[in-house]
């Protein structure tokens, strides 16, 4: 990290110095289970400048798999997070789109007949 | 398009309540579950519920999930399973996946009751197969009659943890300790006192280190952490498991309400994203309301109030309430709520670290971070007296919302008071006529029945037992203290069954009478 | 190896509908008609459910609710079933899902 750092409040402000990414010894633990997205994978693409959930979930899939982020968005949004210094409630989640959970297309495209 | 004038998502305690509310005030009403039963989590909680009469206290949760069903159908709720609500788009038209095809349905006013989803840590070899969240292990053994595993850790000392580790005792497996970063319990220390006693070691600031197994749990390496949650080298301890039970707290699942355009914000204290709510649980959009843990993580006892209450405003939102009729339902629902979220577990009070009890009595320090109340520190409890012949002795030291004991008691012996997290204390002056009801009536098994002095060199202790097999009268093994040690040599004199005591097991122990204060569970040999 | 409970001090006794016979990976099994497919699996002492795509590392039941899909295996053919969810009949073919498929990864093969 550089020595006058300032602390990061807008995450607009891409010019700020968040340092450079340092590897750690859990870089290779999966954080997303689906999509085997690591932390280490997580960290850098902070440090490349995927600096919102939305970002960071296109470019690694994390939390685009078959359980749609309910294991690891909470923890995404942690490493994120402290990547960048700031507390992860400023961090916008990710879009809540439909389906919510995993839907075959077949059935998506089949509108039912009978009122249930 | 069909159409119905309410449309609840999610049929656990807070939806069927929410349901049956609206229902009953004349409100077509269709609730939607993705589950195969209803319910919710309510038929995976077998414990006495805490709370008053009100809060339907001391009775098992899974009870109050059939009775919830019960009134559902009395009220004529028509609640469709297997059906997946996909999205909430504009006005009000909702998705739902039933089957195999999708059906559009519109409403004048939405409940999204969804519920909460379990939090996760990572750790080295947490996706190994036999690492498992606290409610996997409930559904395996109380749904579906399977032992989640023989020798588990159990990570996370909140309710969950606690009370899953109770249940993972109640189904015959082996807890061979509970961690937690955190360097205190999380939940109440009545339900951790139940576990340590029957020999369960906590280890506090400590967490898990590595999952150890090729391709499923074969052990567990846990170490302490330090202030700042990093492991202290050479403070290691393994165990052999087969299963690792995480229980780090919830999160609500609060998608849907995002995607239906409500106003959300981060809010910790209510566990993650929740939409923005008034006291009547309405979004920022009109007609949508939220009740239960999707609105922020508290019990299912609360979320059935808050069921009730977004039923009682949907039915005012859509002219279905009368004026005064509404105003009484108000007041009582807004009263009973209050009741819960009272004490030093409440809300408000998360996260925070509380040294005295309203009463001014220093909490229990062994309490908080080793899971039992020391024999030196329990005797400065209300709840803890001595007379001569047999009296309740009450081992409830922290402000819960709880009063069952002062109910039970036909003579009056024990008082909470009008405030309903005030700690039971001993009406001196009442007979105790060793009926036993409170001992099965305390949610948090903290209450037992002593005879001090037997007057042959012995004591008498009254506990409540819910483990097979239960013990033969007669039977000899050892008495175990409050830390779960073996403390002195017990006898079976007595075993007493009730329907009102619903399953527990009153199983009193001789012992000599110099460990009448000491000794606190059972042990068969 | 886990077991199935058949009485618990609280619940008593657990409502089972008939026993039937199933296949895991060829092997006959049998387990209880419309409890969840995992239920089965687990009673029987199975673990591991499936590998993953990518690094081939083994997944079992995680959530048992239906969220986490870490479960999923191939049920009378097809793919990503979650089996905590899926309630199992007479005659069903459960395989080890490798990737998205039943062949067994060629590291794996001889475990297979």
């Amino acid at each position: 990290m550089s020595e006058n750092k300032q602390p990061l409040t807008d995450l607009c402000d891409r010019c700020a110095d968040i340092g450079p990414f340092v590897p750690a010894p859990d870089d290779d633990m999966i954080v997303c289970r689906c999509e085997e997205v690591t932390k280490g994978e997580i960290r850098k693409a902070v440090h490349a400048g995927l600096w919102t959930i939305a970002e960071i979930r296109r470019y690694l899939r994390c939390g685009m798999g078959l359980c749609q982020g309910q294991t690891c968005s909470k923890l995404v949004k942690g490493i994120v997070a402290r990547e960048l210094g700031v507390s992860p409630a400023l961090l916008e989640p990710a879009t809540s789109r439909a389906p919510m959970r995993p839907t075959e297309m077949q059935i998506i495209a089949t509108e039912s007949e009978v009122n249930f | 398009m069909k159409r119905v004038d309410l449309i609840v998502i999610g049929a656990g305690p807070a939806g069927l309540s929410a349901a049956i509310e609206a229902s009953s005030r004349g409100l077509s009403t269709v609730v939607f579950d993705e589950n195969a039963r209803p319910g919710g989590q309510l038929f995976k909680q077998i414990h006495k519920f805490f709370g008053s009469k009100e809060h339907k206290a001391k009775i098992r949760g899974f009870r109050i999930g059939q009775t919830l069903l019960d009134e559902a159908g009395k009220a004529g709720v028509d609640v469709v399973l297997n059906a997946t609500v996909m999205g909430i788009y504009m006005e009000k038209e909702v998705v739902v996946k039933i089957g195999e095809a999708i059906e559009h349905i519109k409403a004048d006013a939405i409940i999204v009751a969804t519920g909460a989803s379990e939090n996760m840590v990572t750790f080295k070899g947490w996706t190994l197969p036999g690492v498992i969240g606290a409610g996997a292990a409930q559904t395996m053994m109380n749904l579906h009659g399977v032992k989640p595993g023989n020798r588990i850790l159990m990570l996370g000392t909140g309710n969950v943890g606690l009370v899953v580790s109770f249940q993972l005792l109640q189904a015959g497996c082996e807890v061979v300790a509970l961690a937690d970063a955190a360097p205190f319990i999380g939940g109440y220390g009545v339900h951790a006192s139940k576990v340590a006693r029957t020999g369960v070691p906590f280890y506090l600031s400590h967490t898990i280190v590595e999952a150890e197994g090729d391709d499923h749990v074969t052990g567990v390496t846990i170490a302490e952490v330090d202030s700042h949650f990093n492991f202290i080298p050479g403070t290691e301890k393994h165990f052999d498991v087969d299963t690792i039970c995480v229980a780090v707290g919830l999160s609500p699942m609060s998608q849907l309400l995002k995607m239906a355009g409500c106003k959300m914000e981060d809010n910790p204290k209510r566990g993650g994203q929740v939409p923005i709510i008034d006291e009547h649980g309405a979004t920022s959009v009109p007609g949508i309301f939220a009740a239960g843990d999707v609105a922020g993580i508290e019990e299912a006892s609360s979320a059935m109030i808050e069921g009730r209450q977004a039923g009682l405003y949907a039915a005012q939102y859509l002219g279905y309430a009368e004026e005064d009729e509404f105003s009484k339902g108000e007041d009582e629902l807004d009263a009973a709520l209050s009741g819960l979220r009272q004490g030093m577990f409440a809300p408000g009070n998360k996260g925070k670290r509380i040294e005295k009890t309203d009463e001014g009595i220093p909490i229990s320090q062994s309490l908080l971070h080793h899971g039992f109340v020391a024999d030196d520190e329990i005797e400065r409890f209300p709840g803890v007296t001595h007379r001569p012949g047999v009296h309740p002795v009450i081992e409830c030291t922290q402000n819960i919302p709880c009063n069952p004991c002062q109910d039970a008691c036909p003579k009056k012996c024990i008082a909470v008071g009008e405030k309903i997290t005030t700690l039971p204390h001993i009406n001196e002056d009442n007979p105790c006529v060793n009926c036993g009801m409170c001992v099965a009536s305390c949610p948090g098994q903290a209450i037992f029945l002593i005879d001090e002095d037997c007057g042959d060199g012995t004591a008498e202790i009254t506990l409540p037992y819910e483990f097979l097999p239960v013990p033969e009268k007669g039977s000899v093994g050892k008495a175990l203290s409050r830390k779960g040690e073996p403390v002195c040599d017990a006898t079976v004199v007595n075993l007493r069954t009730a329907k009102t005591f619903d399953q527990t097991v009153l199983l009193t122990m001789k012992v000599p009478k110099a460990y009448a204060m000491t000794a606190r569970f059972f042990k068969a040999e | 190896m886990s077991t199935r409970l058949t009485t618990h001090p609280i619940l008593g006794t657990y409502e089972k509908g008939p026993k039937v016979n199933f296949t895991y990976d060829g092997k006959p099994m049998t387990g209880y008609e419309g409890e969840p497919i995992a239920m089965a699996l687990k009673a029987a002492g199975v673990m591991v459910h499936r590998y993953t795509s990518k690094k081939h590392s083994p997944r079992g039941i995680f959530c048992a609710i239906g969220r986490c899909t870490d479960c999923v295996m191939i049920v009378d053919g097809q793919p990503n079933v979650r089996t905590c969810m899926t309630p199992l009949k007479a005659g069903m073919t459960v395989q080890t899902q490798y990737g998205v498929s039943a062949e067994p990864f060629p590291e794996l093969e001889e475990k297979a």
